[in-house]
C-alpha cells in the first residue's frame, strides 16, 4: 500500500467516525418491527410497556405455589431466596428487612423482573396471565391489593407503593433535574 | 477464615526441593511469588540447569505461584460452595503491577454464565433512534475501535466492613471486588451515530443475555456518552465468559452493574426505567430509612494490599504497597499513615496515573515491632478524598450495602500479626 493510499484510508476513516450516520447500513442490518417486538419487554413505571392481559391474586397463589414458593417460601417468607413480604417499618432499624412491600418503589417493576428473570430455572416461561396473577398475589401478600385483587396494564401503574417516596435521587444522577439545566 | 488462608501461598513441603525450606514468616506478604519462600542457603544449593517441558500451546502459572478467586455470597457467608456463590474475588494480596490477570478479574452475575455462541449473538439499538439496527459480533469488529485500561468495581465491594471487621479477612475478602483490565471495543457515539439517536433521547436501557437479563437505565450525559464503548476484547483476547462474552458494555468509573455483560440490547429513551436492579438492588439505605438512588459513579478509593489481613511481618524494612482508583478520574495523590492515622506520609504511584484505573503505590517502612495500625487514603485529581470510617459512617449510616469507599485500616500486634479492624 502506498503511503497516498494510507492518507486516502486514513481519511476514511477519520470521516466515517466524524459522520458516521451517512454510513447507516454499513453496519448492521435494520431491525424489523416484527423482531423488535419480540425482544421490546422492558416495562417502565408510567406502565409502558405492560402486555394486554390480567390476573387474580387468586390465581397467583396457585401459579406461586408452583413457581416460586420452593425458593422465596409459602407466602414469599422464609424461603432460601429473597423475601417478598413484610418488613414495612423496618427500614430505619438497625436490621433493616427490604421487600416486594417495604422497599420496592414501583409495582411495574414486579411485573418486569417476574417477565424477564423468574422462575429462575426458566425465566420467561410464565404466561402473561400467570406473571399478572403472581403480581397480584406478591402485591396481596404485603397488603397492597386485597386478597381477591385483579392487575392489568392499566391498574399495575397506579398502584401507590408503600416505599414511593422512600428514594432520594443522587443529585448528580437525578433524574428530574439531570437534562434540564441547559 | 480457617487456617487455610494463613498458609495459603506456601508451597506444600513435598512440592519443594528437598534442599531447605525456611518456614514461611513473611510468606504471605512476600507470597506473591509462592517459589520465593524456599531458599537456597548458597547458590551451591541451587539445583542444577536442565532442559525443561515441551513448549505448548497455552501456558499455564508455575505450579508453586497459587493464584485462585474465591467464590463469596453475601457478608459474612465465605468459602461458600461456587453454586451458591454471587461474586468470585481478585486475590489482591498475591497480585503486583495494575492490571489484573484475566482470569483473576472478579466476577458477578445474577444467573450464572452463559454459553454464547457467537454466531448466534445479536445486538439490537432500538427505542428513539430514526433507524434501528440488528448488529453481530462481526459488525462490531469491522468498526473503528478503542482500547482502554479502566477500573470495573462491583457496588458490594467493601461490603464486609459496613457493621462489624471479622479479623480474620484478607485484603481478597474485603477488596476483592473491584479489578483493572485493557478493554477493546467500539465507541457507544459510534453507534448512537448509527442509528441516528434523537436528540430528547437522555437515557438508555442497557440489557443483557444472561438469564436474568440484567438491564440498567444509563443517563446519557456528555462524559457517559464520549466515554462508554461495547467491548469484545479484554487483555487483548476475546473476553472471557464470565465478563461478558462475546461482547459487553463498559462505563469507565461507573458502577459495575451498569457495565452490561453478554449486552444484546440498548434502548433509547426518555426517562429511567426504574428496573429492579436501580430500586430495589443497587440503592443505598440511609440511616433515617430513605435510600439513595442513582448514585451511578464509584467513589475515590484505595486499599493497602502488602501487608494485608491474615499476613505476618518482622521488624525492620517492610515495603507497603497497595492500589488505588477512583470514578471521578485519576488519582492525584495517596497518603499512608503507619501510626493509627495520626500522621500521613505520601506514597509513590507507579506510572502511568490513568484516568478510572487502578494505580499501585508503594512506600517504604521501617517496623519498629511495636503494635500499630496501617492505613491508606487516595485523593483524586477532582479533589475528592477517601473519607475516614467515621466520617463516612456518619453521612452514610451502616446499612447501604453498597458504594462502601471508607479507608481501611489494618491493625499489626506485636508479633507482626495483620488484622482487619474498623479503623
Amino acid at each position: 500500500m502506498s503511503s497516498h493510499d494510507k492518507l486516502f484510508l486514513a481519511g476514511i476513516l477519520t470521516f466515517g467516525l466524524l459522520s458516521a450516520p451517512a454510513l447507516a447500513f454499513d453496519f448492521g442490518r435494520p431491525a424489523t418491527p416484527a423482531e423488535i417486538k419480540l425482544w421490546d419487554i422492558d416495562v417502565g413505571p408510567d406502565g409502558k410497556g405492560l402486555p394486554d392481559g390480567s390476573g387474580t391474586a387468586v390465581q397467583g397463589k396457585q401459579v406461586f405455589a408452583d413457581n416460586c414458593a420452593a425458593c422465596h417460601g409459602d407466602n414469599g417468607q422464609g424461603g432460601i431466596k429473597d423475601r417478598l413480604a413484610g418488613g414495612q417499618g423496618t427500614l430505619a432499624s438497625n436490621m433493616p428487612v427490604k421487600t416486594v412491600g417495604s422497599f420496592w418503589p414501583y409495582a411495574t417493576t414486579l411485573f418486569d423482573y417476574i417477565h424477564r428473570a423468574m422462575p429462575y430455572p426458566t425465566p420467561g416461561s410464565l404466561s402473561t396471565e400467570e406473571t399478572y396473577a403472581v403480581t397480584a398475589y406478591i402485591l396481596s401478600l404485603n397488603g397492597i391489593i386485597p386478597a381477591d385483587g385483579k392487575v392489568d396494564k392499566e391498574s399495575l401503574p397506579k398502584i401507590r407503593m408503600p416505599n414511593r417516596d422512600g428514594f432520594v435521587p443522587q443529585p448528580e444522577f437525578d433524574p428530574a433535574k439531570l437534562f434540564r439545566r441547559k | 477464615m480457617t487456617s487455610k488462608t494463613s498458609s495459603e501461598g506456601l508451597p506444600r513441603k513435598a512440592d519443594v526441593s528437598r534442599r531447605g525450606f525456611v518456614g514461611g514468616l513473611s510468606a504471605g506478604f512476600l507470597g506473591v511469588a509462592a517459589s520465593e519462600v524456599a531458599r537456597a542457603e548458597t547458590l551451591a544449593d541451587v539445583p542444577d540447569r536442565a532442559p525443561g517441558a515441551d513448549l505448548s500451546a497455552h501456558s499455564e502459572r508455575s505450579r508453586f505461584a497459587r493464584l485462585d478467586r474465591i467464590p463469596e455470597a453475601t457478608p459474612g457467608k465465605r468459602n461458600v460452595d461456587p453454586s451458591d456463590a454471587i461474586n468470585s474475588k481478585t486475590p489482591h494480596q498475591k497480585l503486583v503491577g495494575n492490571i489484573t490477570p484475566t482470569d483473576l478479574h472478579y466476577e458477578r452475575s445474577h444467573s450464572g454464565v452463559p454459553d454464547i455462541d457467537p454466531a448466534q449473538h445479536r445486538l439490537l439499538v432500538h427505542g428513539m433512534v430514526q433507524k434501528p439496527l440488528v448488529f453481530s459480533v462481526e459488525d462490531l469488529k469491522r468498526m473503528p475501535s478503542i482500547t482502554r485500561v479502566v477500573f470495573i468495581e462491583c457496588t458490594g465491594n467493601g461490603w464486609e466492613n459496613w457493621k462489624k471487621a471479622d479479623p480474620d479477612l484478607t485484603v481478597q475478602n474485603t477488596h476483592g471486588l473491584v479489578s483493572t483490565n485493557e478493554w477493546t471495543g467500539v465507541p457507544l457515539k459510534f453507534l448512537i451515530d448509527l442509528v441516528a439517536k434523537d436528540k430528547g433521547s437522555t437515557w438508555m436501557l442497557a440489557e443483557g443475555g444472561d438469564g436474568a437479563g440484567v438491564d440498567r437505565s444509563i443517563p446519557l450525559t456528555d462524559e457517559i456518552v464520549n466515554e462508554a464503548f461495547i467491548a469484545y476484547g479484554q487483555n487483548g483476547e476475546p473476553l472471557r465468559p464470565a465478563h461478558g462474552f462475546p461482547m459487553r458494555l463498559v462505563m469507565p468509573g461507573f458502577e459495575g452493574n451498569l457495565n452490561i455483560k453478554w449486552l444484546r440490547r440498548l434502548k433509547f429513551g426518555n426517562a429511567p426505567w426504574m428496573t429492579r436492579w436501580e430500586t430495589a438492588r443497587y440503592t443505598q439505605l440511609l440511616a433515617n430509612g430513605k435510600a439513595r438512588q442513582f448514585q451511578l459513579r464509584m467513589e475515590t478509593n484505595s486499599v493497602i494490599t502488602q501487608p494485608s489481613g491474615m499476613m505476618q511481618i518482622q521488624p525492620g524494612y517492610v515495603r507497603i504497597s497497595g492500589l488505588a482508583w477512583s470514578g471521578h478520574g485519576k488519582i492525584a495523590k495517596v497518603e499512608i499513615s503507619t501510626d493509627s492515622a495520626r500522621t500521613w506520609k505520601q506514597a509513590q504511584l507507579a506510572q502511568p496515573v490513568l484516568s478510572k484505573a487502578q494505580v499501585r503505590f508503594q512506600m517504604d517502612w521501617v517496623w519498629d515491632g511495636k503494635p500499630t495500625r496501617i492505613v491508606s487514603r487516595s485523593t483524586d485529581e477532582q479533589g475528592n478524598a477517601q473519607p475516614d470510617r467515621q466520617t463516612f459512617i456518619a453521612a452514610m449510616g451502616t446499612n447501604a450495602l453498597f458504594h462502601y469507599n471508607a479507608q481501611q485500616t489494618w491493625s499489626i500486634d506485636e508479633t507482626g500479626r495483620v488484622r482487619n479492624v474498623l479503623a
